[in-house]
């Protein structure tokens, strides 16, 4: 048998039919779907006369425009919001699908739900119609977004007309120096490539620091091959991987434990693989990073200064004079002088347990700048039970933080959570497109310990200087 | 699905690189529950100012283009969020194609099935197309699917590449999902197989 990478041997694994021009059918194992990308789907189906061909592997929760503040058990009062809820909710029931519903304490991130119930495992094929469906690859499940059309026929045929990308392998050799963490991997590696060098390939991520990483790490790592333009960034399973799966609602026990683990260990890439593009990058290189643009390739070390438009070529040229007149930044300005007015902690790029432990570690006994604006939405109502249970909520409470209930909130500002024009926002979400957090809103991205660090002295900071 | 086979309009030039979903059509308009009525959105943040009026130097704005029918951009188009209100915006507004260096892979999967025609070419030709939809409203290009042609208003002809099975889908106007039930025995046939290799799925 000629040699394969991951992505080829979860590929082989699922595919239904193969037409002479590699059109390919390939079976999907799970659907997760959200409020936003499927009423028209469902609707769709109905106007068909379609059912849900296998509804037991299709789970719903509403995330992207449920409100986070406290009040919202009592209803949601935007009305288009309130209808797409409430459309979820009918076609969850008249479909017969898993369903969370917003004040299920299990309600959160559609991202962090999936493998917080055990939904994604191994060797798996999962899509959504989310972009950052990316990040279940960090359980060396094959997983990526897809458009309302597409949500439609997987509902329909469990199935997904595909053609196969490409190999690449992303190595992090090596560890991670201290204050660094999976987002500035996974942001330097888009610094690195731009948010096109992965158009068309299937990234898979693999080196000494990759496999150090949690599965939270690694979740947040896997999130974000969307803003490198890649269609699904893999991680290999392995004891990591195995012990976060084991016990989780949906995983296998058992008999059907023993037969998947003998499955899951085959999963990685054959040492003589064919890869199509390599990028190596060494552990010990990598910075606590920050945006300082309105694209997620524009990626700077802390401790650097505000590019020159000049110094770009071609295209980048225009859009960087774009962004910094956007961002109101002046060439040549140390990133660490450049004062915000909101933190955002939160999305499924960093809205898991250990995200907020580490933004607690930095913001214990501290107080959030006077006239910040601060705000942590876990990204799952587990995720904020544990962090009440572990005593993290007090932390950010008692340091003036907001405490909010779990959705996708600020990352894109669908609810009532935005920024206003001109707002500066340190954000641990994974866009900072024009307009992404709200209209005019500027948002330069980082880690959790680094929105915290910013927190406390209103400034970007270098979080090492806080350690 | 309405097919495409043969255009011949107005091409406006957005030189922008990295044109993303959120700009196409912002996050507040995705609260619909319908795929119709995005066009007058399209591009909302770069088109309208924040009182609701149209920003004059916004190319879709000028006169020359507010029936254009092809939209010239460039590298990376419609990268970012799967939402599949883009192309139905653009296509809402009257786009029918998008010619661009390159484009987002969902994006560009999501034109298809809402018989919206991508076409990426290298960006040398990309660049005379350009400057030919710079020319305005007189200056009409001819977009062929069946011929593989982009023909600009002085008739130079350039062609573009693209998958056989989506064109032939976009061609004759076919729903991928009628297709793919016509497979069912295939899927009946693998699901038993595969429930038997990985049971615990
Ligand atoms: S948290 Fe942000 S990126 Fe993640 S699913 Fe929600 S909106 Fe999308």
């Amino acid at each position: 048998m000629s040699p394969k990478t991951l992505y080829d041997k979860i590929w082989d694994a699922h595919l239904v039919h193969e037409a002479e021009d590699g059109t390919s059918l390939l079976y999907i194992d799970r659907h997760l779907v959200h409020e936003v990308t499927s009423p028209q789907a469902f609707e769709g189906l109905r106007m068909a006369g379609r059912q849900v061909r296998k509804p037991k592997n299709t789970i719903a929760v509403p995330d992207h425009n449920v409100p986070t503040t406290p009040d919202r058990v009592n209803g949601i009062d935007n009305e288009e919001s309130r209808i797409q809820v409430e459309a979820l909710d009918k076609n969850a029931k008249d479909f017969g699908i898993n369903y969370y519903p917003v004040n299920d304490v299990r309600q959160g991130i559609v991202h962090i739900v999936g493998p917080e119930q055990g939904w994604t495992l191994p060797g798996m094929t999962v899509v959504c119609g989310d972009s950052h469906t990316a990040t279940h690859g960090a359980f060396g499940a094959l997983a990526h977004g897809i458009g309302t059309s597409e949500v439609e026929h997987v509902l329909a045929t469990q199935t997904l007309i595909q053609s196969k990308s490409k190999n690449m392998k992303v190595e992090i050799t090596g560890q991670l120096r201290p204050g660094v963490t999976a987002k500035d991997i996974t942001l330097s590696v888009i610094g690195e490539t731009g948010t096109a060098g992965g158009t068309g390939y299937v990234i898979e991520y693999c080196g000494e620091a990759i496999r150090s990483l949690s599965m939270e790490g690694r979740m947040t790592v896997c999130n974000m091959a969307i803003e490198g333009g890649a269609r699904a960034g893999l991680i290999a399973p392995d004891e990591t991987t195995f012990e976060y799966v084991k016990g989780r609602a949906h995983a296998p026990k058992g008999a059907q434990w023993e037969a998947a683990m003998a499955w899951w260990k085959t999963l990685y890439s054959d040492d003589d693989a064919h890869w199509d593009k390599v990028i190596t990058i060494k552990g010990e290189d990598i910075a606590p990073v920050v945006t300082w643009g309105t694209s997620p390739e524009d990626v700077l070390p802390i401790t650097d200064t505000v590019p020159n438009p000049g110094d770009f070529e071609g295209g980048k040229v225009d859009a960087a004079k774009r962004a910094l007149e956007y961002m109101g930044l002046e060439a040549g300005q140390k990133l660490s002088d450049i004062e915000i007015d909101t933190v955002f902690i939160g999305s499924c790029t960093n809205g898991r347990i250990e995200d907020l432990r580490a933004a607690a570690e930095i913001l214990k006994g501290k107080k959030v700048k006077e006239g910040l604006r601060a705000m942590i939405v876990p990204g799952s109502g587990l995720v904020r039970a544990q962090a009440e249970e572990e005593g993290l909520a007090d932390i950010f409470k008692d340091a003036g933080f907001e405490w909010r209930l779990a959705g996708c909130s600020m990352c894109l500002a669908m609810n009532p959570d935005q920024l206003s024009p001109g707002e500066r926002c340190a954000a641990t979400s994974n866009r900072n497109f024009e307009g992404r957090q709200g209209r005019g809103g500027r948002t330069h991205l980082m880690s959790p310990a680094m929105a915290a660090a910013a927190a406390v002295t209103g400034k970007l900071t270098d979080v090492r200087e806080m350690m | 699905m309405e097919k495409f086979e043969k255009l011949t309009g107005v091409a406006a030039p957005m030189p922008l690189i990295n044109v993303d979903t959120d700009m196409i059509i912002p996050k507040q308009f995705l609260k619909t529950i319908k795929r119709s009525g995005l066009g007058k959105n399209l591009f909302d943040e770069m088109r309208f100012d924040d009182d609701g009026n149209e920003i004059p130097d916004f190319v879709l704005n000028k006169p020359q283009y507010r029936e254009a029918e092809i939209l010239v951009a460039g590298d990376n188009f419609g990268c970012g969020s799967s939402r599949e209100h883009a192309p139905w915006a653009i296509k809402d507004f009257g786009i029918r194609c998008v010619i661009a260096p390159s484009f987002a892979d969902i994006f560009y999967n999501n034109c298809f099935k809402n018989g919206i025609l991508p076409i990426a070419l290298p960006q040398e030709q990309v660049d005379v197309l350009m400057k030919d939809a710079e020319k305005g409203s007189n200056a009409r290009m001819i977009v062929d699917l069946e011929a593989q042609t982009v023909t600009t208003s002085d008739g130079e002809e350039i062609a573009f590449e693209i998958d056989s099975f989506k064109k032939h889908c976009l061609l004759e106007g076919l729903d991928d999902i009628a297709l793919t039930l016509e497979k069912a025995s295939a899927i009946d046939s693998f699901e038993q197989q595969a429930t038997n290799a990985r049971p615990w799925v």
